[in-house]
C-alpha cells in the first residue's frame, strides 16, 4: 500500500512540475510593451496631424504633464483625489464584503435586503451628485461618499453571488463536524467565496475612479477633476489629457496589485483553474 | 462502545416539477442497527435512498418520523459521536492535509500543540505523514480520500458513517483503500456504517449487507467471513465471496434466492 502510495504521489510531483514549468515563447510583458510602443507610435503620427484643440499626442500630453509636475500642481491634485477615493473604497470593501457574505448565506437577510443592492447597483449615482454635495458639502465628504457608492454595489453583489456558489458539500462537512453558523461563514464561506470577493473588488477599482472624477467635475474645485475640467474649458486638451492618462495608468497598477494581493491569499485558486493559456 | 439505530426513519419531501408537486417517499420506515466494532454496507439501486439514510444518521437531514440512535441515546443533529467520511472526500481547497485533519479536531475544541500531534497521529495512521504540507489539488484522489478518512477518525467518534467512500476512485485505488480500510478497522475496532453500490466492495468489507430498494430496507445479509479478513486478493478467491455476492445481487434486483 505505502508503495503505490508513492508512486502514485511520484507520478503526481512530476505532474505538478509540468505545469510549472516555464513555456517557451516571448515573456507576457513583453508582448504588452511592444503593443505599448506601437500603439503609442500611432497615436504620435495621427496625433500631430490634428488640431490641437480637437486632439493631443503622446509628446505634448508628456510636456505637459512635466509642467503640471514642476508647478506641483500635479501632486497637490493627486493627492486631493487619492485621500478621499482610499477613504471611500476602503469603507465600500469594509461593508461590502461582510453585507455580502450575510445577504448570501442567510435566506431571510437575502429576501430583506437583497433587493436594495440590486436595485443600488443600477442607481444613477451621477443624478444624486447635487444632492449629495447639498448634504456633505464640496470637500473631502462628498467625495469619498461618492466613491463609496459607486464602489459599494459591485463588491457586495460579487461577496453574495460567490457564497450562492459555494458547494454545499463545503457547508456539510462544517455540520458534520459540529461548526457553527458563525464558524462556517469564517472558515468556511469566506475563504470559498475569496475569488469572488476579489473579482468584485477588481470590477470596483474602475468605477470607484469613474466616481471620484465626477464628484471633482461636479465641485470642479479640486483634484484631478478640477484638472481636467479647468483645462478643458481653456481649450488645453494635452493638458486635460495628462489626469486622464495618469488616472487610467494607475487604475491598471491599482488592478495588477489586487491581482497580486489575490494570488497570495488565495493561490489554490490559480492553481484550480490552472491559468495556463496561450 | 460504538452501536448505531436507525428506527423506523421515514423521509418524504416534496419536489415541484413545474407546476406539480409530488410527494417523494425517499425513505419508508427504514430500521437497522450497526453493532459496536461491526461493519455494515448500505447497498442497492442510486435513488433507494440508502445515501438519504446515511445523511439522516449524521443529522445532515432530518427525518420526517423515526428516530436514530448512538449508544441507545437519540440524537437529533450532528455531532462528535459520528464522523462523516463524504463520497469525493470534500477536503478544504485552502488548507493543507495537516490543516483539513485539524480542521475537525478544532471543531472539537482541542488547541494547541495536542492539535498538532493529534492530526500527525491520524495523518501517519492513513499513510500520508509525508505529505502533510500539500493542499488537496497536490494530491491524488486516493490521497485526498485517506486525508477525508483521517479528519474523520481523528476526532475518536463512535460511528464512522461513509458516503460511497471509494466510489469516485479509479479501480486499482479503491482495491488498495478497502485493503487500508479493513487494516484500519482491524486496528481501531471502530463501528462502521457504509453506502456502497459496488457488490465487491460490500463483501469484502462488510459483516453484513443491509439491502435496500425504493425506500425500504429488503434484506439483510450476512456475510460468512471471518474477521480479521485476509486481503481482499485472497477474501475474493473464496466460494464465500460468489455465493454471498451473488445472493446480494438478486436482493438488489429483486429475484428470489433460488440456487439452482
Amino acid at each position: 500500500m505505502a508503495e503505490t502510495a508513492d508512486r502514485s504521489s511520484l507520478a503526481r510531483s512530476a505532474a505538478v512540475a509540468l505545469t510549472t514549468e516555464r513555456r517557451s515563447g516571448m515573456p507576457r510583458w513583453q508582448i504588452t510593451a511592444i503593443s505599448l510602443a506601437v500603439m503609442l507610435t500611432l497615436w504620435e503620427i495621427f496625433g500631430r496631424q490634428i488640431n490641437p484643440v480637437f486632439g493631443s499626442y503622446p509628446t505634448a500630453i508628456a510636456a505637459a504633464f512635466w509642467d503640471l509636475t514642476l508647478s506641483g500642481e500635479l501632486e497637490k491634485a493627486l493627492i486631493q483625489s487619492l485621500q478621499p477615493f482610499c477613504v471611500g473604497f476602503g469603507l465600500a470593501i469594509l461593508v461590502g464584503v461582510p453585507l455580502g457574505l450575510v445577504i448570501g448565506r442567510f435566506r431571510a437577510v437575502e429576501a430583506a435586503i437583497g433587493i436594495y443592492v440590486t436595485a443600488g447597483y443600477a442607481m444613477p449615482l451621477v443624478a444624486l451628485v447635487p444632492l449629495l454635495m447639498l448634504w456633505l458639502g464640496l470637500g473631502f465628504a462628498v467625495k469619498a461618499a461618492v466613491v463609496m457608492l459607486m464602489s459599494l454595489f459591485p463588491i457586495c453583489i460579487n461577496s453574495w453571488l460567490g457564497v450562492t456558489a459555494v458547494p454545499k458539500s463545503l457547508i456539510d462537512v462544517g455540520k458534520s463536524f459540529v461548526a457553527s453558523d458563525q464558524t462556517i461563514l469564517r472558515r468556511i464561506v469566506l475563504p470559498a467565496t475569496l475569488p469572488y470577493i476579489m473579482a468584485g473588488i477588481r470590477l470596483a477599482v474602475g468605477r470607484g475612479v469613474v466616481a471620484m472624477i465626477i464628484a471633482e467635475f461636479f465641485t470642479a474645485l479640486s483634484g484631478l477633476g478640477a484638472v481636467i475640467i479647468n483645462s478643458a474649458n481653456n481649450f488645453d486638451t494635452a493638458r486635460m489629457f495628462v489626469p486622464v492618462v495618469v488616472l487610467m495608468v494607475l487604475a491598471t497598477a491599482l488592478n495588477a496589485l489586487i491581482g497580486a494581493i489575490e494570488r497570495r491569499v488565495a493561490p489554490w485558486q490559480a492553481e484550480i483553474a490552472g491559468r495556463d493559456r496561450r | 462502545m460504538g452501536e448505531v439505530s436507525l428506527i423506523d426513519v421515514t423521509k418524504h419531501f416534496t419536489l415541484r416539477v413545474g407546476r406539480e408537486a409530488h410527494t417523494v417517499r425517499a425513505l419508508e420506515g427504514v430500521s437497522f442497527t450497526v453493532r459496536d466494532g461491526e461493519i455494515v454496507a448500505l447497498i442497492g439501486p442510486s435513488g433507494c435512498g440508502k445515501t438519504t439514510a446515511l445523511r439522516i444518521a449524521m443529522g445532515l437531514e432530518t427525518a420526517t418520523a423515526g428516530r436514530v440512535t448512538v449508544d441507545g441515546k437519540e440524537v437529533r443533529a450532528c455531532g462528535h459521536d459520528r464522523g462523516m467520511v463524504f463520497q469525493q472526500a470534500e477536503l478544504l481547497p485552502w488548507l493543507t492535509a495537516q490543516e483539513n485533519v485539524e480542521f475537525g479536531l478544532e471543531m472539537k475544541g482541542m488547541r494547541g500543540e495536542l492539535l498538532h500531534q493529534t492530526a500527525r497521529r491520524y495523518l501517519e495512521l492513513v499513510g500520508l505523514q509525508a505529505s502533510s504540507n500539500r493542499r488537496p489539488y497536490q494530491l491524488s484522489g486516493g490521497m485526498q480520500q485517506r486525508v477525508g478518512i483521517a479528519r474523520a477518525l481523528a476526532i475518536d467518534p463512535k460511528v464512522l458513517l461513509m458516503d460511497e467512500p471509494f466510489g469516485a476512485l479509479d479501480a486499482q485505488t479503491r482495491e488498495g483503500l478497502q485493503a487500508e480500510l479493513l487494516d484500519l478497522h482491524a486496528r481501531t475496532q471502530k463501528t462502521i456504517l457504509f453506502v456502497t453500490h459496488d457488490l465487491d466492495e460490500a463483501v469484502v468489507l462488510a459483516d453484513r449487507v443491509v439491502v435496500m430498494r425504493e425506500g425500504r430496507v429488503r434484506e439483510t445479509i450476512p456475510v460468512p467471513l471471518p474477521r480479521p479478513r485476509e486481503d481482499p486478493a485472497t477474501v475474493r478467491g473464496r466460494p464465500e465471496f460468489a455465493t454471498t455476492r451473488y445472493q446480494i445481487w438478486r436482493a438488489v434486483h429483486d429475484l428470489p434466492v433460488t440456487v439452482h
